[in-house]
């Protein structure tokens, strides 16, 4: 590969491009799950992020595929990603109040 | 295109850089707020991939409700942000052991991918030109049309996901003084009103 081609293939942006960028995310939030063991919130982040890494995917695709479901799709997982987000925090502030901690090696036992 | 390209690269690096700010913040407060860079810049790569209603939705969803109330949670409850910092490094080793596996696999995966040659035959939505008609008009056709049902169910999640939120949280406060007005409908003058024939110079007993 000479110079002109790897600077038109640095230059035209491909689906790769877009599948690197949402791998590495989604790495990124699996990392953050385990980084973070004490602190439920960063995990909830790092969930949110790998979500976000799973859109990037969805409409990378719907892109360079020319097919709109992939959009369609894409507000669903939004949809699922706010109601999980939405129900992951109310239990976090109903275990807080009990437990006085949000560390996850604490949360072992399933009583009310 | 080369503008593009440069865009591209700018907000793919300023995603991960975020990306990485959440995960490594010592304070959570922080990590949110990175956690809305990274949207942002992810709303951007929608706009460059020419879906720019998803890009909205998301910096409306994600930036305007999503991360407010992470926000909102982290500022309610009182953490020990040291506390919470202990055994980070405990962890490093076999967390990053697994990103290196996830990120290889990924890596194997897309690598060898490439689209099949009848993949545009059997597309469910084919894109409608751009320049006839919008991305956000579009979508919008399909989506109360024939993905009608879909975006029901949707709305029902996020229903369900309200009164979850509401049922989990909500809690009986002791102490408090509140209006019940049952209690008050079913009052009834024979119970609550007692008439006495008081007699002259004796007063009430």
């Amino acid at each position: 590969m000479n110079d002109a081609d790897a600077a038109s293939g640095f230059l035209t942006i491909g689906l790769s491009h877009y599948l690197t960028v949402s791998a590495i995310l989604f790495t990124l939030g699996i990392f953050g799950i385990f980084l973070n063991r004490k602190n439920l919130i960063v995990i909830m982040m790092s969930i949110e992020l790998m979500l976000l890494a799973v859109n990037i995917n969805f409409v990378a695709f719907s892109s360079f595929l020319h097919d709109l479901v992939g959009q369609v799709f894409t507000m669903l997982v939004l949809t699922v990603a706010a109601a999980e987000a939405a129900i992951g925090l109310a239990i976090v502030v109903v275990f807080y109040r009990t437990r006085r901690s949000i560390e996850v090696e604490d949360i072992n036992q399933m009583k009310g | 295109m080369i503008v593009a390209a440069l865009a591209f690269y700018l907000f793919s690096a300023m995603a991960v850089i975020g990306a990485l700010n959440v995960i490594f913040q010592r304070n959570p407060v922080h990590s949110v707020l990175w956690l809305i860079f990274t949207f942002f810049n992810a709303a951007a790569l929608f706009v460059l991939l020419g879906a720019e209603f998803v890009a909205m939705i998301l910096v409306v969803v994600y930036v305007g409700a999503v991360a407010v109330l992470f926000l909102f949670v982290v500022m309610m409850l009182d953490i020990n942000v040291i506390m919470l910092r202990e055994g980070f490094l405990k962890y490093m080793p076999v967390g990053a052991l697994i990103g290196v596996i996830l990120l290889v696999e990924l890596a194997v995966v897309f690598g060898a991918w490439t689209m099949a040659p009848q993949a545009e035959a059997l597309r469910g939505l084919p894109t409608p030109d751009p320049s006839q008609i919008t991305n956000t008009e579009a979508l919008g056709q399909v989506l109360y049309t024939d993905y009608a049902y879909v975006f029901q169910a949707a709305g029902l999640v996020l229903l369900v996901a309200m009164i979850g939120a509401i049922v989990l949280t909500h809690r009986k406060r002791t102490g408090v003084r509140k209006q019940n007005i049952g209690a008050q409908v079913a009052r009834d003058p024979k119970t609550t009103v007692t008439l006495v024939q008081v007699q002259t110079g004796k007063g009430l007993q």
